[in-house]
């Protein structure tokens, strides 16, 4: 009897669990393939044939080629953003948790202040107007750095704790110098949450969607997130391609999802509760 | 005088303990040689790149607000106006409203992440089958950009044709135009904000869960009681560091909100779910910078009168644990 009731409520919660998270992500790819009739009417139903090569190729030479030139963007301000991250705040985590002192309370108070406050947009773009950098990609990579910078500190931060002191010690007996112990001793030793900040930092700003909006705007030379955003208000019609473009835009996290699903959800749990 | 001192040193280690978890390494020798040695071996010259752009990108800005939303400003040239723009941010109907719309938009989708979030971290932490599919079902939409996430929102929810009023037709509901209708419109998008951001407060109370020693529950068991006893006197008071947890990030996050709301509505109909952070937009391209500005600072008073005292105080309660 209990069995009978277990096994119904787990049936309940799987069906429900499916309906709600699934059925989106099946809709976004059956749009996606419709032809650009079939998906005028935006319903749920099943497609009547599947022109996806036609729609892959429409989507991409669509505008002048302008997803091919989104997606270089993004890939761009992406990786170097989340290199320039990774290297930065490593040096950052690492002082600020091994020397302890006014300093370090200033850092961990600016970090604090970093999670929570929301950036004041108006005066970034005034900055990087002065510094002759809006609406340029850079500009956008620095605006990327600062923000992610935070989250990615208390991680590194967190984790340097986890590594002896002694080794540090030894290192300088052995003549080392500060900028070699970092590099050679402590860095590689923080490759786990390297990868952490690697992947989360990169789905964060891959995603991003607000900061491109101010700091790179237009249509030109935009970032993905920002050409599926205009794709919808200047092509309202042909659904399908709108579709086959939001397909495109979640395939790079699926696959980080795909491979990296344990190590995303461990960052992402131990960065909030650490904030 | 013991009990005294107790609730600020209380307050002082908790906020020390999420600023530094390194507190366990020993502290140096304070002989001048040895914080000399320090000195060179953690050298500050470590803080400065990440200094240098923080500062240029975050801070400068941030302090400038303060300056830059009492102006009349062009970016080229700001003319000091005093009170004026927060005058009208709080004169104008479509401005105030959205602070209010604001704080409602972060109280719905904090409240209803924590309740589904709990609920689903113990279904999921349960003996279910199939429980890791249904963990990365739940947990994926986190990592799917949520202009991606409005699109097809808005298109579910789209009046009578949409895949939602579908539905509830087949039960004999006539739903409402969700996105259309002023009353619905801003509680749809919060629906919609709290279906893509519910896996992360799942995944948080799932560590929060599963770090519950087992001993409890076996001693729920010895004295004879059933699941909900379980849930009641186990989980939910010892998953409050979660709570904690979720709640503070939903708020930051639900405060400053924008990019769903602007992909699925604009603000509209009308002003009906425009929150602060779309009236920053609407007028920084309308070219007001100034008043742009004064709303970013009001976010900002906002944010920090509502999170600053939560932070103090879940603080100061995770010492009692």
């Amino acid at each position: 009897m209990r069995g009978v009731r277990r096994l119904s409520l787990e049936i309940a919660a799987v069906v429900v669990g499916l309906a709600l998270f699934v059925i989106p992500f099946v809709f976004m790819f059956l749009t996606a393939v419709k032809t650009v009739d079939q998906s005028l009417d935006l319903t749920f139903s099943w497609p009547t044939s599947w022109p996806i090569v036609q729609n892959l190729k429409d989507v991409f030479s669509a505008r002048d080629f302008m997803l091919v030139t989104a997606f270089k963007n993004s890939i761009i301000l992406t990786v170097v953003s989340v290199a320039v991250i990774v290297v930065l705040c490593a040096m950052v985590g690492f002082v600020i948790q091994r020397r302890p002192g006014p300093l370090a309370n200033v850092a961990n108070l600016l970090v604090l202040s970093g999670l929570i406050i929301p950036p004041a947009i108006v005066p970034t773009i005034w900055v990087l107007q002065n510094l002759g950098l809006f609406k340029t990609l850079p500009g956008l990579i620095l605006v990327e750095i600062a923000f992610g910078m935070s989250f990615s500190v208390l991680l590194f931060r967190a984790f340097v704790a986890a590594i002896p002191r002694e080794l540090d010690e030894a290192a300088i007996i052995d003549g080392a110098s500060a900028f070699t112990l970092f590099f050679r001793v402590v860095f590689p030793l923080l490759r786990p949450v390297t990868i952490t900040v690697i992947l989360t930092q990169s789905v964060f700003i891959f995603n991003d969607f607000v900061n491109p909006l101010y700091f790179l705007p237009g249509d030109e030379n935009a970032t993905v997130q920002l050409t599926l955003f205009n794709f919808q208000s200047q092509f309202s019609t042909q659904y399908n391609l709108l579709f086959m473009n939001i397909i495109l835009v979640t395939i790079p996290p699926l696959i980080l999802f795909i491979f990296f699903n344990r190590k995303i959800v461990s960052g992402l749990t131990a960065g909030a509760v650490k904030g | 005088m013991v009990t005294e001192s107790r609730p600020s040193e209380a307050r002082a280690v908790g906020l020390r303990d999420t600023a530094e978890p390194g507190r366990a390494a020993p502290p140096p020798p304070r002989t001048r040689g040895g914080s000399r040695a320090l000195r060179r071996t953690y050298s500050s010259l470590f803080y400065l790149p990440a200094g240098i752009i923080y500062t240029v990108i975050f801070v400068v800005p941030t302090v400038m607000s303060f300056y830059f939303a009492f102006t009349r400003w062009t970016l080229f040239d700001a003319k000091f106006t005093g009170l004026d723009n927060f005058r009208q941010f709080f004169s104008e109907q479509a401005l105030r409203s959205g602070l209010w719309h604001t704080v409602v938009y972060a109280v719905v989708t904090s409240g209803l992440k924590v309740v589904l979030g709990m609920l689903l971290a113990v279904l999921l932490t349960s003996s279910i089958r199939i429980r890791g599919l249904l963990r990365s079902l739940v947990f994926f939409p986190v990592l799917v950009s949520t202009v991606a996430v409005g699109i097809t929102f808005s298109v579910l929810l789209a009046p009578d044709t949409g895949l939602v009023d579908t539905v509830l037709s087949w039960v004999g509901i006539s739903g409402p135009d969700w996105l259309g209708n002023a009353n619905t419109a801003l509680i749809s998008v919060a629906l919609v904000d709290v279906w893509k951001g519910v896996g992360l407060a799942t995944v948080i109370y799932i560590a929060g869960v599963l770090s519950i020693p087992q001993d409890y529950y076996e001693a729920v068991d010895v004295d004879g009681g059933g699941a909900w006893q379980k849930f009641r006197n186990v989980t939910l008071p010892l998953s409050r560091p979660a709570t904690f947890t979720v709640i503070l990030l939903s708020f930051i996050g639900g405060l400053r909100s924008f990019d769903l709301i602007w992909t699925m509505t604009k603000g509209g109909p009308g002003f009906s779910s425009d929150v602060i952070a779309s009236v920053i937009y609407k007028e920084y391209q309308a070219g007001f910078f100034g008043l742009a500005t004064a709303g970013n600072v009001i976010l900002f008073i906002l944010v920090t009168v509502i999170v600053y005292p939560l932070f103090r105080y879940f603080n100061s309660k995770e010492v009692d644990l």
